[in-house]
């Protein structure tokens, strides 16, 4: 009995601390800039997509762990109307942070903004499949149907992006439904989300979410100082951590390291292709050949490079789709081979001749192009004087110019007064239909000749096509077939030469609680309000 | 009055010049009216097309007589690329530029004089290399450096501004108190036996203070114009931050103001040197 | 202060010389890659070890210092030169010029200088050669540089062109240019030399911090800018003390050109 007694005080005591430990808990981590707008429907910076997804309640959500769809706001959902319409049941007696009842007009409301073709809303041009309306209905207390011009496919999923805004709220978009609210702004220095009183969720046990009181964001460009920081335990997490400052971190406390696997992030290099573009002929004409840029490619040592660049933590990559996109790959995909005596091989076929160390075409001319990147990657402008020394060696000369991204971003998409350029593209949607605007032919994302009137090649036709067919169908199995012939094509045709696939790194203090990083962003904080802290003493801030 | 007259006229004319080559300066900048959204794979043509619509803006001239009439009414307009006024935004980081700057005055000032005086009165060659081994050791250090050396030294990033500041102060301090020093009248007050702090006060300081009031200016135009780097490397949300943000995003209205005020505080620091430059010429003949 | 001046020429003749040296002392190219052998410590073979791409540091060090040393005083030059016509002419003409000259200088001291610097480096063609590349960077900090030196050098001439013998001369009948000639031009060499062998130094550290912010020299072509930013980061708190040579090396060149000038000879 005493023992009994004892261990019952040893719990209630374990609980008190527990709650004690809890209160005035503050999450910190830093935003890389400031967030340029709170308004969701507008938001397009990461920064601003960050206070979305920590203050933003959503119809449903997708698990970044399972990659499943999950409910959120919306109880159920149904499409139907071959992919047209999307019917949601909604949850009962949800507020938002400022008390405003949430209902199915405030969804209305959200769709109707999100739709407005003066917004201009990256998320909603994701919904916008054809010309129309889209005809929102308001079926009950708690139903709600819209209906699309045409059909979208994995129209569900988009949804995980929309958070929901109130209709009657004084505090507008500053109303939310999600776990946090933004409490604080200090332009330039920090926000503060504080814990939302109405978010809706409980845990297992019935208590409230989230775990944490507030989130301190703090506004810190200098990634040389968010690491110290880390390490001196000023800040919790860093979500998205470079290959170097991930070694130090193993050094230092391996515990704190997480290296979730390859990421859906690609880095690539691809050939200015346009007809119109102020570089010579026969430079447009090597360009042009995929013997070319095929030969190139096989030229280059994609392992190297994520050995030495990225310290081990990247794979070399195959094309537009990461291994990490689990349904959408194409797992037949190989790696292009690093074999310089077939890329001469393939060059000489395009009457490329190597005399003297130096690459030569039909015309005598020697092989030489300029690559450019942003300055102050210093990741890209490693792997780009690799690139200089691989290609040295089957006689290619290669320059290479850094420039400020405004600059680098004008000649790639006004001037197009450049021969390469080497980026990298950041990938939130597992979705191939949120790659449209980078592989139809008259898109203007569609970089290595952009804005096409008709495609230019074959290959280019087909692919048009294939995407047009896996957008209107809504066979998951379909879709992933077209897909995988897309893949396919690019890969044979390298108009992006793909070089590797970067791991998903992330750093955690110990103190943080059920964390479990993933390769979706946000890697780290994706379940916020399943995190709690272990620090005894309450951090206040 | 006529001369104040004429010295605001001249401020206000070449602030005005500086805001409009600062406006031409960005309006014919590779990368002008382009916006990193636009990258953006989830935008679809009509989107790109129109945010590119929204970039495009008129001719410099225009632009600038806009700003100015709208400078008139207190209107300072509203930055592009953090979507706020801009008088809000100086309003926010001004107060943060004004601390590091008085602090870093203030340090680079304390240990510059110092070293100076301590040199000239010690007449010890020991204080002098010390002295002059670390401000040539400061001058030698780039700026990046430093701030990355404080930022792992865990010292506030404000007094980097000092140590801008302190190798010229001590420098040309040093030569100033030097040349007093060896005026006869303060030679003869040695030889009379004067105390130390006594001929420092009286002798020493009042015949360098001129040329001293006039590095003041000097130096406070220095480190205005050296919190901009250091801001933009160490994170502190000053205007210096600010303007590497203008600059790099092609931010037409918050570049005007920010090279207005910078070109003003340059102004009026070159101005109080060379009057107090001439007040001490003047007392000199 | 004769010996220390003595021994900062002596260290930068040194540095100089096994710079200009470096195709002999270097044991191997500058560019070439040892992929087994990044980030390795000093050997026989790479007496500094090797760099994250693993390329010999200590070829690395002595090429790019040839290029700092070569290029810096070519700007330096080209600032001069800029600076006494345009200083020169304000003090020499006094009046509106004058006016013009010192309103001209405080503008393009106002003006966000590195601004400059990106908008015009990114205006130039992109196919251009690391030299080249080299030489366009030195190049625009030369252009850019004038406007302090101009300031002095205005007040000097317009001392000179009030001193004594200066009115004798114009009483004498000589004209506006022989007066320049050979009356400000031979006064006025020491205070150029001065801000000639102040440039120096000033440019190199430019480089070097535009190098650190990865907007100097392109790949591969090494210089004290692209050196020293293997410790302008996190890394520095765990760099091998090989990697502190060049900070070692960079601060000992650039101390040894603000000895070489005396006291009284240092502007401010």
């Amino acid at each position: 009995m005493k023992r009994r007694i004892l261990s019952l005080a040893f719990l209630f005591l374990c609980g008190l601390a527990s709650a004690f430990a809890q209160s005035g808990t503050t999450l910190r981590f830093c935003l890389r800039s400031e967030p340029k707008t709170f308004n969701p429907v507008l938001m397009a910076d990461d920064a601003s997509e960050t206070i979305r997804y920590l203050t933003g309640g959503v119809l449903m959500h997708v698990n970044r762990q399972t990659q499943e769809l999950e409910p959120e706001l919306a109880t159920s959902w149904k499409v139907s109307d071959q992919g047209k319409t999307i019917t949601f049941t909604l949850r009962d007696k949800v507020r938002f942070s400022d008390g405003t009842p949430f209902g199915p007009q405030d969804v209305a409301y959200t769709m109707q903004q999100l739709m407005d073709p003066a917004l201009h809303s990256p998320t909603g041009d994701a919904f916008r499949s054809a010309e129309g309306k889209v005809v929102t209905r308001v079926l009950g207390k708690n139903r709600l149907s819209i209906t699309f011009p045409a059909p979208i496919a994995g129209l569900d999923k988009l949804f995980d992006q929309v958070a929901i805004m109130s209709s009657t709220s004084p505090q507008k978009e500053m109303a939310v439904l999600g776990p946090y609210f933004v409490s604080e702004n200090k332009a330039g220095s920090y926000l503060m989300l504080s814990r939302n009183p109405n978010y809706w969720k409980h845990d297992s046990n019935g208590h409230a979410l989230p775990f944490i009181d507030s989130i301190r964001l703090d506004i810190q460009q200098n990634r040389d100082i968010e690491m110290l920081r880390l390490v001196r335990g000023e800040i919790d997490f860093i979500n998205s951590l470079d290959a170097e400052y991930f070694d130090k971190v193993i050094a230092q406390n391996p515990a704190m390291a997480h290296d979730a696997g390859v990421s859906l992030d690609a880095e690539f290099m691809w050939f200015n292709q346009v007809p119109t573009a102020s570089i010579p002929a026969y430079k447009k004409a090597w360009f042009t050949s995929t013997n070319f840029r095929r030969a190139v490619s096989e030229a280059i040592n994609r392992e190297d490079m994520a050995r030495i660049v990225f310290r081990g933590h990247a794979r070399p990559a195959m094309g537009p789709i990461s291994p990490a996109n689990k349904f959408w790959f194409n797992s037949k995909l190989q790696p292009h081979p690093f074999d310089q005596k077939s890329a001469l091989q393939r060059l000489s076929s395009d009457g490329f001749r190597l005399q003297d160390g130096v690459l030569r075409d039909r015309e005598g001319h020697a092989v030489e192009f300029s690559i450019m990147t942003n300055s102050g990657n210093k990741y890209r402008e490693r792997m780009a004087t690799m690139m200089q020394q691989d290609l040295s060696q089957i006689g290619i000369k290669l320059n290479i110019t850094t420039l400020d991204f405004p600059s680098l971003i004008e000649r790639m998409t006004r001037t197009f007064d450049y021969e390469a350029c080497l980026l990298g593209l950041v990938n939130n949607d597992l979705d191939p239909n949120s790659q449209m605007n980078v592989w139809l032919s008259s898109a203007e994302n569609h970089q290595w000749n952009p804005s096409q009137k008709t495609p230019a090649t074959a290959w280019e036709a087909e692919i048009d096509k294939l995407m047009h067919a896996q957008a209107s169908s809504l066979d998951p199995k379909k879709r992933k077939e077209y897909l995988d012939k897309v893949q396919q094509i690019a890969w044979e045709q390298e108009p992006f030469i793909y070089l590797v696939n970067k791991n998903a790194l992330s750093a955690v203090s110990s103190a943080v609680q059920n964390v479990h990083p993933v390769v979706l962003r946000p890697q780290v904080y994706w379940n916020i309000d399943q995190l709690s802290l272990s620090t005894q003493v309450a951090r206040s801030h | 009055m006529s001369v104040l007259a004429k010295f605001v006229a001249k401020v206000v004319g070449i602030v005005l010049i500086g805001g409009l080559l600062g406006a031409t300066l960005v309006r014919f900048a590779p990368g002008f009216g382009v916006d990193e959204e636009e990258l953006d794979t989830r935008l679809n043509s009509q989107s790109i097309q129109n945010l590119r619509a929204q970039q495009e803006s008129v001719s410099v001239g225009r632009f600038y007589a806009d700003y100015l009439a709208r400078l008139l009414h207190g209107d300072l307009g509203v930055s592009r690329t953090l979507q706020q006024p801009v008088t809000r935004l100086l309003a926010d980081r001004f107060p943060e530029t004004l601390k590091s700057v008085a602090l870093g005055l203030t340090l680079g000032w304390s240990l510059g004089l110092s070293f100076a005086i301590a040199t000239v009165l010690t007449r010890a060659w020991v204080v002098d290399a010390l002295a002059s081994f670390l401000a040539a050791l400061l001058l030698c250090l780039p700026a990046a450096v430093l701030a990355i050396l404080f930022v792992l030294a865990r010292i506030p990033a404000q007094f980097l501004l000092g140590l801008v500041v302190f190798p010229k102060v001590f420098r040309y301090s040093r030569n100033l108190l030097a040349r007093s020093a060896s005026l006869p009248h303060v030679l003869t007050a040695r030889a009379k036996g004067l105390a130390t702090g006594r001929i420092l006060l009286w002798h020493i300081l009042p015949t360098a203070a001129p040329q001293l009031l006039a590095l003041a200016g000097v130096s406070i135009s220095l480190a205005f114009t050296a919190a901009i780097p250091v801001e933009a490397l160490c994170d502190l949300p000053g205007i210096g931050q600010l303007a590497w943000k203008a600059a790099l995003g092609r931010d037409i209205t918050l570049l005007i103001n920010l090279t207005m005020i910078v070109t003003l505080v340059t102004l009026l620091a070159n101005s109080m040197s060379e009057w107090a430059g001439r007040a001490f010429g003047a007392r000199a003949a | 202060m004769k010996y220390i001046r003595a021994l900062a020429i002596a260290v930068l003749l040194i540095v100089a010389l096994s710079s200009l040296l470096a195709d002999v002392l270097a044991p191997s190219s500058y560019a070439r890659q040892y992929r087994d052998l990044p980030d390795a410590s000093p050997s026989m073979q790479h007496p500094l070890g090797t760099d994250d791409l693993g390329r010999d540091r200590f070829s690395r060090v002595l090429h790019g210092t040839r290029v700092s040393l070569v290029l810096a005083p070519v700007a330096a030059l080209l600032t001069c030169l800029l600076a006494g016509i345009v200083g020169g002419a304000g003090g020499f003409f006094g009046g509106w010029i004058e006016r013009c000259v010192m309103a001209a200088t405080d503008l393009l001291l106002s003006l966000p200088w590195l601004f400059l610097l990106l908008t015009v480096r990114a205006l130039l063609p992109l196919n251009v050669s690391p030299l080249t590349s080299v030489a366009i960077t030195f190049a625009l900090l030369g252009c850019l540089g004038w406007a302090g030196a101009a300031r002095i050098i205005c007040a000097d001439v317009h001392t000179i062109a009030e001193s004594d013998f200066i009115l004798t001369a114009r009483s004498c009948g000589s004209h506006s240019f022989r007066l320049l000639w050979r009356h400000v031009l031979p006064n006025l060499k020491p205070i150029l030399l001065a801000q000639f062998w102040i440039s120096i130094p000033v440019f190199i550290l430019t480089e070097a911090n535009l190098g650190m912010l990865g907007l100097g020299i392109s790949e591969p072509m090494p210089s004290w800018g692209s050196l020293l930013r293997e410790l302008g980061s996190y890394s520095a708190l765990s760099a091998q003390p090989v990697q502190f040579v060049p900070l070692v090396l960079f601060v000992i060149v650039v101390s040894s050109f603000h000895l070489v000038l005396s006291k009284e000879e240092l502007p401010v």
